[in-house]
């Protein structure tokens, strides 16, 4: 059967076409998406959310060590985090098929940086294969645990924002089962003391010569025949740019990009004067061919390395057409949504004049105006770090003007090491948990502190004020997000605290919770004196009508479930209507 | 060889802008059509603009679709449509809901958006679909009726698209879907 499928449908319909048996993964755009539809297999296949990146890589490792087909999902920065069992399995290999899936986010649609992994290939010295649409995603999957299992070796496979989210058509298989290799105890091979770790490196370097010769051959490397005089060489989505720029020439599409295929390149290379290398990021392939004295090239020389790529870029880089001509037009960036329980946290900051180090997630919209309420975001769990830093630089006073906000999913990911960092170096810092019960901004995973398992089994319950209190931070409590009040005395009662404190601020994500929304709030315009409080709090459903005065659009408030509004309005003139019956 | 059909489609985070894409796809797929439709998950959908690329014809490579190449432009909301303009082909259709969605940050709509749209795109069908969607039922058909407004611009028969609506929006909301549909393709006919 045809169908549509994105590239994350693909991996996880990969998944169990090629038989495997267990999948890992913490959520992050753009990899969501995989292990939500490995789920759907989850009578053939075992998949858990793991707490962050380097967890679900450990246990995808151990289930690899167990005998099975196995995957580990994460976008590009999260393989920073699992980046330290990573560099070792390399060396220890594959017993079961190990395959991790990175998804990689040129443009940072919604990342903080833009690193492109496969660098992680070469760094880690394991094979990277980079399929270029659907049907090569679900066909790669059965090659890449292939590769892995031929040459005991865990495989890079590289996925970008543009291949996971696009729908391309693909034909769905049958599901091949494949038996679990029995586990025998081998300490030479796993447990990497420096006397066994020293042979294993050699190991690894004749195996990376082994595949090298693979890939010269592989079917995943092949030459497109055109245009004789014009040579191009691609991987993954760049491929399908440069195929529209160069509708006509002669390709070399990489499918297995490292260990490199050098000499197939050179005899490419060899056929043209100039050859065109098309890649999205970093110069990968341009090192490779340049390291081999391979020179008729041209890529980032021309090719922009910052950003994302499409045809019309690529077409531009060698000269074909101009920049369009774009209509001027204000900004609409992403915002939290009316009803976020976050919204009183960042209002009640700025009204305060408390500065903030935050976090990644949802809460992170928490910078734009007229909320303003974060100083520093870098990555996941460096908040609390972050906070006690300025602290133990600025002095013990600046913990009452500068706290860490970190949501739910992210204290559990890396933030619990920081919060253990505060208690024992005797910070005065302030942690704020902005809990809504679920990781939002990828689209609402669970986590272990939400009592439910991917598997959708209800499971045990992080408690964050336990947890704290464990670690000695005695002045831990929960407030209601939605109570402005209450939020505004635990900020106070917490930065006034010489000792470091922890504040659960507990409210459901507005988009979980969607059957509880009423009727929505509207402004008494004859009262409203139009002094702009509520439109402070940044919510999209309030702006000002022609008069100055509040006006709040019914299609996006989400009624007596927020009210934040209402709250803080000083003229007492924002209300839900009530219906008088006759 | 056939070439290939760009529709670009763009509004804000919310407004059903992926489904409409979707039955879109699903057509032309049924078609037996090679189709490839792109948009962005994650940070974009808060709120913020939300494009999606489908492209379709005998056989697609890229994903997205290249600037001045769309031969439709659909926007959900006016602002939208201004962003995006410079990605309709010289002789393509753009279709335009009327809808007025202040960007968050911003106290009001700004006033120059009207003026940008005549001067850029003078064609463009413009459609009052949030009244079109409740005269239907439901305000959140926003986007079936722009479907059925752009639907007259494409080579597909009323049955194809009622089918792939069928079988895209909840059992419940079929009739006002349809409905939506058939209001947004009168209102936008050429």
């Amino acid at each position: 059967m045809r169908v549509l499928l994105s590239g994350n449908e693909a991996v996880a319909r990969g998944c169990y076409e090629h038989g495997v048996k267990v999948a890992t993964a913490y959520p992050g755009t753009p990899s969501t998406e995989i292990l939500e539809n490995v789920v759907r297999y989850k009578d053939d296949i075992y998949c858990q959310w793991s707490p962050n990146e380097k967890v679900a890589f450990e246990v995808a490792m151990g289930a690899a060590f167990g005998g099975v087909r196995t995957i580990v999902a994460m976008k590009h920065v999260g393989l920073n985090v699992a980046a330290d069992p990573l560099m070792t399995s390399t060396s220890v290999g594959g017993d079961g098929g190990f395959v991790i899936v990175t998804g990689d986010d040129p443009g940072m649609h919604s990342s903080q940086n833009e690193q492109d992994n496969r660098y992680y290939a070469k760094f880690a010295k394991i094979p990277l294969v980079e399929p270029s649409d659907s049907q090569e995603v679900i066909d790669y999957v059965g090659a890449a645990f292939e590769i892995s299992e031929r040459f005991g070796t865990p495989v890079l496979f590289r996925l970008t924002t543009r291949l996971c989210h696009a729908k391309t058509p693909v034909e769905l298989g049958k599901r091949t089962e494949v038996e679990r290799k029995e586990y025998e105890k081998d300490t030479t091979l796993r447990v990497v003391i420096p006397a066994h770790a020293r042979r294993l490196h050699v190991k690894v370097e004749k195996r990376l010569e082994e595949i090298r010769k693979f890939a010269e051959t592989s079917p995943l490397n092949r030459v497109e025949e055109g245009d004789p005089a014009v040579g191009v060489i691609s991987s993954g989505i760049a491929y399908q740019y440069a195929r529209d720029a160069f509708p006509d020439a002669t390709f070399l599409k990489l499918g297995l990009s490292f260990p490199f295929p050098t000499e197939l390149a050179r005899k490419f290379c060899a056929r043209f004067d100039t050859v065109y290398i098309v890649e999205e990021n970093e110069p990968f392939i341009e090192e490779h061919l340049r390291y081999a004295g391979i020179t008729n090239i041209v890529g980032k020389e021309k090719v922009p390395l910052c950003g994302e790529l499409n045809q019309s870029i690529v077409a531009r880089s060698f000269g074909g057409g101009d920049e369009p001509d774009r209509a001027a037009v204000a900004p609409r960036p992403p915002v939290l949504c009316p009803g976020c329980p976050h919204r009183s946290t960042f209002f009640t900051l700025n009204h305060l004049g408390i500065g903030s180090t935050s976090d990644i997630g949802c809460y992170t919209l928490g910078v734009m105006p007229p909320l303003e309420g974060i100083d520093t975001t870098i990555c996941m769990g460096a908040s609390i770090g972050n906070a006690l830093g300025f602290e133990k630089a600025i002095g013990r006073d600046f913990a009452k003007k500068m706290v860490a906000v970190i949501g739910d999913s992210t204290f559990v990911h890396s933030g619990m090491t920081g919060l253990a960092d505060v208690a024992y170096n005797k910070g005065a810092t302030t942690v704020i948990i902005v809990d809504n019960s679920i990781t939002a901004m990828t689209g609402h995973q669970h986590h272990p502190g939400t009592g439910m398992t991917l598997m959708g089994e209800p499971t045990t319950k992080l408690d964050y004020i336990a947890l704290a209190e464990s670690m000695g931070v005695k002045d831990a409590r929960r407030v209601d997000a939605f109570d402005m009040e209450a939020v505004k005395t635990a900020i106070k009662e917490a930065t006034d605290n010489p000792e470091a404190s922890l504040v659960v601020m507990e409210g459901p994500c507005a988009l979980m919770v969607r059957k509880t929304w009423t009727q929505p709030y509207s402004v008494d315009t004859e009262n409203c004196t139009g002094c702009g409080v509520c439109l402070r709090l940044g919510c999209p459903a309030i702006s000002r009508d022609e008069d100055g005065k509040a006006v709040i659009n019914p299609l996006f408030c989400v009624g007596e479930i927020c009210g934040m509004c209402a709250q803080v309005c000083p003229a007492k003139c924002i209300s839900v209507p009530v219906e008088i019956s006759a | 060889m056939q070439r290939t059909t760009n529709v670009f489609i763009s509004g804000v985070g919310g407004q059903g802008i992926l489904l409409a894409s979707e039955i879109l796809s699903d057509v032309a797929l049924a078609h037996g059509l090679d189709v490839k439709k792109s948009e962005v998950h994650g940070m974009a959908q808060r709120g913020g603009s939300v494009v999606s690329h489908v492209r379709f014809g005998e056989k697609v490579y890229s994903p997205v679709i290249a600037e001045r190449e769309a031969d439709l432009l659909v926007s959900f909301e006016k602002m939208e449509a201004l962003r995006w303009i410079h990605y309709i082909a010289p002789e393509g259709t753009v279709v335009v809901n009327d809808q007025e969605i202040v960007p968050s940050g911003m106290e009001r709509y700004p006033e120059d958006i009207d003026e940008g749209l005549s001067k850029r795109a003078p064609n463009a069908h413009i459609i009052d679909a949030l009244a079109l969607a409740n005269e239907a039922g439901n305000a959140r058909a926003v986007n079936t009726v722009m479907l059925g407004a752009f639907s007259n611009y494409l080579e597909f028969t009323e049955e194809d698209w009622k089918k792939a609506i069928e079988a895209r929006v909840p059992p419940k909301t079929v009739d006002i879907n349809l409905k939506a549909f058939a209001l947004g393709r009168a209102a936008g006919a050429r």
